[in-house]
């Protein structure tokens, strides 16, 4: 007996991988931006669903700052492989030595030399699309932001003049130059991803599991000890059991203590959460405008 | 770094018991004119369903001290841009979410002023249901004219009048029913089937997730209590089967023999029901054929409905492609390049007769010129003008278009993603228009000369 009803994962999905498939019939020369990241690991079963038994359509593509969880680059390289895509990792690093992104007196971050890094790999490749993970749910600015995104030819987001988004038509025309950024789970929680990879038994990096890891005091947060930014003699460094629940850079991706072993657990520890995802990473709370700056500048 | 766990990755724990999901998702939005308190609403449902965090509380405490004099201001929860915060308003549309045990809401809050009409109509072309917020010392204003009749026009199966501010008029029930019947004068001439009227205030969360004490006098639900149980099923179409193609799924894979032939039909389901071997037309080639498979990434099915996303595998070789559009024999389309609809006009440069646009309609963007401006709407009056000069921004008007190549279509009434199109301008690609299509005054012959059976 056939009831003709989705649940809201089933719906989440569907309109996921609609417009996975107008992406492949609107561009020409798209590519699916993969961090192996928990919400880009949705998306990349959402390209399966949508586009198998045919290849994927596009290349994967990963700016790497060059203070990645190590875990997560390996997951990242693994996971494109087993599904037969291409891979292309562009690099902060690089790009510095190349003089398309200064770092700034001082600057460890690389939270800010991702953009022009992104934007050099866009016109290295002449990509007119990125798919990306984002969510609204994960802040304010974007929560504002359209499933299709335009960007003019700086790659620059114009929110007071977002293009309108009427049912599921999506307007994708480009002039030369002009790049859209495309939002599959833009309607999905923090907790529909992990519900996701619960029902799809997705593999996830290591790190949003428990472990035990050295780490350091600061700004209010434990972050992981590394080589990048070693705690100095008077910071607080312990070793704790805990998870990351959401991946940025190393030096300012905060850690929960947590038991959670298993996806189930996560999904009980988030149904019991009292902060939101991104309160845990340090580059949002700069200033109450921080993401919208930063995509008003070209940002994911 | 220590890490005393191995590094390789785990299989996620299927057999651990997980908790019941939400069994479906309500889309709302929430429409008002510039303080009715529409965004003071969503913060209060929010607050009051504990569906905020503390992190977003905090920052809600850290911009009271800086602007808000100390007090708490729920609506900076959804004005997240610099503008809005800075001038107070809602600029454009914010998509919030939440859940309860019973279901998953996502709210797309749409600003009142009327410059952005265009904003309303996108957060609530795919709404379940809208709220129209009314200040209960105004009373019905044009503003909620306008509101009431753009959920109308886009067919929004349920509405729900918010008679906020109640506090600010004593609760007097006396008030609550003099709105109502302002409403319900002009609501038989507008297409909504199903109108819930809830006193309220936003501020106070009266009646907005609890029970207020103050209205003993009326014995409806809470706003959420109403949000939780309104009946939805129904809203999708099951009549007669429309697959716009998205998408030829072809592998071209040599090394395996099953996949080097496949050829199948990717794209959403936007109406009806599909079965393995049954009849199915492709238009525009008019060529009937039977459904040899419903592929998907978890194997073939049997039937799949809309709005599901499969690809279809057709027993002949025929001439599909994107654009494209699989039906079943029953309940037929039509198929015409003349086109008549309701749009409602986005675009600071107006549309006069004459004009060339592109016109994307399901997977499918042909050229259109608009031939003829039967009438625009008076949305306070409900009254129409005829044969008008132009439709300037947040107009409403019925058009008449002709396109270059035929396009295959249900009226707007009865389907919702095969009865709406947009107009995009040529040159700057903005989105200028929504299109809401009249029924088709013939469908497609099925006795067409073609067939391959």
């Amino acid at each position: 007996m056939q009831s003709y009803h989705l649940d809201h994962l089933q719906h989440l999905e569907t309109e996921a991988i609609h417009i996975m498939r107008e992406v492949a019939g609107e561009f020409e020369r798209p590519a699916l931006l993969f961090s192996g990241g928990k919400d880009s690991i949705c998306l990349l079963r959402l390209a399966e669903k949508a586009f198998r038994p045919a290849d994927i359509p596009m290349p994967f593509l990963n700016v790497d700052t060059g203070h990645h969880f190590p875990e997560l680059n390996e997951f990242r390289d693994r996971r494109a492989k087993e599904l037969g895509g291409k891979l292309i990792v562009r690099k902060v690093e690089d790009a510095i030595a190349q003089g398309i992104a200064v770092p700034a007196p001082g600057e460890v971050s690389r939270n800010r030399l991702q953009i022009p890094t992104l934007l050099a790999a866009i016109e290295e490749f002449r990509f007119d699309c990125c798919i990306g993970g984002a969510r609204r749910d994960e802040e304010k600015a974007r929560a504002k932001e359209r499933f299709f995104s335009f960007r003019d030819s700086f790659g620059q987001w114009d929110p007071k003049n977002q293009r309108p988004e009427i049912w599921n038509l999506y307007n994708g025309r480009l002039n030369p130059g002009e790049n859209m950024r495309v939002f599959p789970l833009s309607n999905w929680t923090e907790m529909d991803v992990w519900e996701y990879i619960q029902r799809e038994k997705l593999e996830v990096p290591s790190i949003y599991f428990s472990h035990t890891r050295k780490a350091v005091r600061r700004g209010g947060q434990w972050l992981p000890v590394s080589d990048i930014v070693p705690p100095k003699p008077n910071e607080d460094v312990r070793e704790l059991v805990v998870r990351v629940r959401t991946i940025g850079d190393i030096i300012s991706t905060g850690l929960v203590e947590s038991p959670a072993t298993t996806t189930a657990d996560i999904i009980a520890e988030i149904a019991a959460a009292r902060v939101t995802e991104r309160g845990s990473r340090a580059d949002d709370k700069s200033s109450e405008a921080a993401m919208e700056d930063r995509k008003k500048a070209g940002y994911f | 770094m220590s890490v005393s766990q191995p590094t390789e990755l785990r299989q996620t724990n299927s057999e651990a018991p997980r908790p019941a999901l939400p069994v479906d998702i309500l889309r709302f939005n929430t429409c008002g004119s510039v303080d009715d308190g529409k965004s003071t609403l969503i913060g209060r449902l929010l607050y009051d369903s504990k569906s905020l965090m503390e992190d977003q509380i905090e920052a809600l405490e850290r911009s009271a001290d800086i602007t808000g004099g100390g007090q708490i201001n729920l609506a900076n929860l959804t004005d997240g841009l610099r503008a809005e915060r800075e001038q107070g308003i809602t600029i454009d549309v914010a998509y919030r979410y939440f859940a309860t045990p019973r279901r998953k809401f996502i709210i797309a809050d749409t600003p009142g002023h009327v410059q952005y009409t265009r904003n309303m109509v996108t957060g609530a072309s795919t709404a379940n249901l809208s709220i129209v917020l009314v200040d209960a010392r105004l009373g019905v204003i044009e503003q909620s004219r306008r509101h009431t009749a753009i959920a109308s026009l886009l067919r929004i199966p349920h509405l729900v009048v918010a008679v906020n501010k109640m506090d600010l008029v004593g609760w007097s029930e006396q008030r609550f029913l003099e709105i109502r019947a302002q409403f319900e004068e002009f609501l038989p001439r507008l297409d909504i089937k199903d109108v819930k009227f809830i006193p309220l205030s936003a501020l106070n969360g009266d009646n907005v997730v609890d029970p207020s004490p103050h209205t003993p006098w009326y014995s409806g639900p809470t706003l959420l209590g109403h949000l939780e149980t309104v009946h939805i099923a129904s809203d999708w179409n099951l009549q007669g089967f429309r697959l716009p193609v998205q998408w030829v799924n072809r592998p071209n894979n040599p090394k395996n023999p099953e996949l080097h032939d496949f050829r199948g039909f990717s794209g959403q389901i936007a109406g009806g029901i599909v079965r393995t071997g049954q009849k199915v037309i492709a238009l525009p080639a008019g060529i009937v054929t039977t459904v040899k498979q419903i592929w998907t990434y978890d194997g073939p099915v049997q039937e799949a409905f809309c709005p599901q996303s499969v690809t279809v595998v057709l027993e002949h070789d025929v001439d599909v492609s994107r654009g494209s559009m699989l039906i079943g024999p029953d309940h037929l389309p039509g198929a015409s390049n003349e086109l008549h609809a309701e749009v409602c006009w986005m675009h600071p440069r107006g549309l006069q007769a004459g004009r060339k646009y592109f016109l994307k309609h399901t997977t499918h963007t042909v050229q259109a010129v608009v031939t003829e401006l039967v009438h625009k709407l008076n949305v306070s009056t409900l009254e129409t003008e005829a044969a008008p000069a132009e439709l300037n921004v947040n107009d409403i008007g019925e058009i008449k278009l002709r396109t270059s190549k035929p396009i295959v279509f249900d009226g707007y009434g009865i389907n919702r993603l095969t009865g709406s199109f947009i107009l995009i301008e040529q040159g700057t690609n903005a989105t200028v228009a929504a299109g809401m299509l009249m029924p088709p005054r013939e469908v497609v012959k099925s006795e067409h000369g073609d067939y391959v059976i």
